[in-house]
């Protein structure tokens, strides 16, 4: 966990270079998320990699979000840590389902590959630019995106003898605390 | 009794003393060096393991040989969860071992799907294979593993038939 | 927007070694379980054989043969399937499939309380699951703002290095039993046994302990856990050394790993591969040193490196990290504060005063008067912690940890509720993977299966 003050640099050089293209910029829990359209993404992807003062050379993890309440429903997640200055940054793109196209960044960082393979296979997010966009974990003609809010979760009903046990989807787990 | 000769073929033979006798000693000796195929899956394989292994010794029973050509064994130890890609090729290994032939389901995901009541894993693997045994556990103790062996020696020993086809003739 | 009609009828057309890409639907379809079964299951052709070889009949290469490596193999460390196209003996290339164990357990993750989350994880890398419980709690309770006391801090910080201990002991077992080195295989299972029964001892399972919770751990130590540790502690470090004297100098192991799937350091970098694959190239990179979690800055240990990047230099890497688990064990066995192992917080800590009654374990009889007889408030959280779970805030983070393999991720979003928004987790097996590829191009067959093992992937974090 580092103090934001670290990436504060980072950001500066950022909102410099690419000032247009930088959307939102959040801090929350001691990290640092900066949203960005998906045109700019791998002109600032390489910048990030390659200048000397953020030198982010590890793509660590590559995610998919389904938001359905919002127009672009899908978010990818780009999570960059840095080896030479120990800080961690967060990207976001934004793409809705009726379009979901977001250029690869294979070419920046060859860890997206499987990575991509993945938010595809499970959301729909289509990657241009990407060598081989198949299915990687679900079968290869497989029909949906399993982790999108409306695919059902499936799985059978289970019997019991005298007893109705509802699917894990349809149960009353919700509320939370209504008193301090 | 000449149930468990219908695989040996020695039931058109009326039975005396002499074929009760090598009867026994067919199945004395299938339980005796059952031979597992590795279809270790998920966390139960390093309990399967873990059962082969030198504490929980599988070799006492004559089946430390693990084969990995299906060809080449007769029991199919189903341990972990069976995914929606992974069911076509258990039929096809299953297929691929010779007669006779059995199948334990180890822990409560090849069961009945476990904890995973969901669109990836399939709910038991009974829905694709025949099962002689089930262990449940997540994942069972070596021991559970054993028991279930040990209950599966005890199906083969008192012959009782295996197959609906093989209970058909036994009754008629 | 307009969809692109012709860029999408292009991109569907049918190549060798291409699914066919389907148009998106604006809604999901329902695909129900029963008939999905019925299509696929009997389906025992191959059916991607047909595109996978016309590769090869397209280049005109009498000499290429593909090979299927299936997801039944016993040398691929699980249900892994490597489609290798081989000229003779040599590799020409190699494509991992993965999927073969996919569980949807992140799907599942989002219909279950936060509380319940934790079994569920256990179960993807299943060689680390204090790893992965670890790992999930830390997220959550950084979203929540909490930290677990120091007392289950340190107990996390044992339970993950003895696991440590033992996922190494698996890792030298089955690559020895891949390698040929049959012994090292009962060695290597004997000496984990030794953990097992210390894990038994604490949370009553061998494997998938479900005993790291939210806000600290389910129950504390058993009485002279700490003296079985010390003496578990001595047995392994004596039999480490034997393995040493097995293995280290032994000239068949030498020459089979020696110069076998190197790979340098920027291509790792680059391939995303962390963990003592990218140590055994030389970048001391570990998450407990550079962003320290249960309380690692305490504990005095050393990030061991080798240069070589083959995998004879991640043995060593692994050997050497198995010592310095066995310090940092020590170190927190001196050190063990008291105290509590949950928090206080009544509207997270989970009710953990379990004790044995007459009737078996379950709830300390003074903990069921109290809630039964004197606090009514106490009552209500308990109802409402065990039936609806805890409410956590709004917002997302990103938590990594040191697993035997790489950096673990969690990547945990929540809407404010009691139930997860979305987990995903960066598993580094998953992308460790990745790196197989180039690591066998040029190599013999023998050798992708020492290149495979040394890069330790465990399938079920894989495919999760």
């Amino acid at each position: 966990m580092q103090a934001p003050d670290v990436l504060q640099p980072v950001l500066t050089n950022l909102r410099e270079r690419f000032g247009d293209a930088v959307r939102d910029v959040a801090g929350h829990r001691g990290e640092v998320t900066v949203e960005l359209p998906r045109e700019r993404l791998v002109e600032v992807c390489t910048w990030l990699r390659d200048h000397p003062s953020t030198r982010f050379r590890l793509l660590s993890d590559l995610s998919g979000t389904d938001y359905p309440d919002r127009p672009d429903r899908l978010c990818v997640d780009y999570h960059l840590y840095s080896f030479d200055h120990n800080v961690r940054l967060r990207l976001k793109v934004r793409v809705s389902v009726e379009d979901p196209h977001v250029p690869s960044v294979t070419g920046v960082w060859p860890t997206a590959d499987w990575q991509e393979r993945e938010v595809y296979d499970f959301f729909g997010v289509r990657f241009d630019g990407h060598p081989n966009l198949i299915r990687i974990l679900m079968p290869e003609d497989w029909q949906g995106y399993p982790q999108r809010k409306d695919y059902p979760l499936g799985g059978v009903e289970v019997e019991y003898k005298g007893a109705h046990i509802a699917p894990p989807d349809t149960r009353r787990y919700t509320g939370g605390w209504t008193s301090t | 009794m000449s149930a468990g000769t219908a695989a040996t073929g020695l039931d058109r033979v009326p039975g005396g003393i002499l074929l009760t006798t090598l009867d026994k000693l067919v199945r004395w000796a299938r339980k005796g060096s059952l031979w597992p195929a590795t279809f270790g899956l998920a966390c139960c394989a390093i309990e399967m393991m873990a059962t082969g292994a030198g504490r929980y010794d599988l070799a006492r029973f004559g089946m430390e040989v693990f084969r990995a050509s299906p060809r080449q064994a007769d029991l199919m130890i189903v341990a972990g969860r069976v995914s929606q890609k992974m069911a076509p090729v258990l039929r096809t290994i299953y297929d691929q071992m010779p007669e006779p032939k059995w199948v334990i389901s180890m822990g409560v995901c090849a069961t009945s799907g476990g904890m995973f009541n969901n669109y990836a894993v399939v709910q038991g693997v009974d829905q694709i294979v025949p099962v002689d045994v089930y262990v449940p556990g997540c994942p069972p103790r070596p021991e559970m593993l054993m028991d279930g062996i040990l209950q599966l020696h005890e199906k083969i020993r008192t012959g009782r038939p295996r197959t609906a086809q093989a209970a058909g003739q036994a009754e008629g | 927007m307009q969809v692109d009609a012709e860029r999408l009828a292009a991109e569907s057309a049918v190549q060798p070694g291409r699914a066919l890409d389907l148009p998106p639907a604006p809604t999901a379809e329902q695909v129900t379980l029963p008939e999905r079964r019925a299509r696929e299951v009997i389906a025992t052709g191959g059916g991607d054989w047909a595109e996978v070889t016309a590769r090869r009949d397209a280049a005109g290469d009498d000499e290429l043969m593909v090979l299927n490596m299936g997801p039944q193999h016993p040398s691929t460390h699980g249900v892994l399937r490597l489609v290798l196209e081989l000229r003779a003996e040599e590799v020409v290339s190699a494509q991992p499939v993965v999927g073969y164990l996919h569980t949807g357990i992140e799907k599942n993750l989002e219909y279950r309380p936060w509380t319940a989350g934790q079994t569920f994880v256990t179960r993807m890398d299943y060689l680390a699951p204090f790893f992965n419980e670890t790992a999930y709690c830390l997220s959550v309770e950084r979203l929540l703002g909490i930290q677990a006391p120091p007392r289950a801090q340190a107990v996390r910080v044992l339970l993950m290095e003895l696991n440590r201990v033992a996922s190494h002991l698996v890792w030298l077992a089955t690559t020895g039993l891949e390698l040929g080195a049959l012994s090292m295989m009962l060695y290597g299972f004997r000496e984990r046994e030794v953990i097992l029964d210390l894990f038994e001892d604490v949370t009553g399972l061998r494997m998938n302990h479900n005993y790291i919770r939210i806000g600290g751990l389910s129950q504390d130590l058993p009485d002279g856990f700490e003296g079985r540790v010390r003496d578990a502690l001595a047995t392994l470090r004596a039999r480490t050394e034997e393995y040493e004297t097995l293995l280290t100098r032994n000239p068949v192991w030498l020459q089979r790993t020696r110069g076998v799937g190197a790979l340098d350091q920027d291509r790792l970098v680059g391939l995303g591969v962390t963990g003592p694959v990218l140590r055994a190239s030389g970048l001391a990179h570990d998450v407990r040193k550079t962003e320290p979690y249960c309380g690692y800055e305490q504990y005095e240990f050393d990030v061991p490196t080798a240069t070589g990047s083959d995998v004879y230099a991640r043995y060593q890497v692994r050997m050497a990290e198995l010592r310095q688990s066995f310090r940092i064990a020590d170190q927190v066995l001196d050190t063990l504060p008291g105290g509590p192992v949950m928090v206080e917080d009544p509207k997270v800590g989970w009710p953990a005063r379990l004790a044995l009654g007459p009737d078996g374990l379950g709830n300390s009889p003074a903990h069921v008067a109290h809630i039964m007889g004197e606090s009514m408030e106490a009552l209500i959280h308990h109802f409402k912690l065990v039936t609806e779970g805890i409410k956590v805030p709004a917002g997302e983070v990103y938590t990594a940890v040191e697993s035997p393999r790489g950096e673990l991720g969690y990547h945990v979003v929540s809407d404010g509720g009691n139930l997860p928004w979305r987990v995903h987790v960066r598993d580094p097996s998953f992308v460790n993977l990745q790196a197989v590829a180039p690591m066998v191009r040029g190599a013999l067959v023998a050798d992708v299966i020492a290149a495979l093992s040394s890069v330790d992937p465990v399938l079920g974090g894989v495919d999760r």
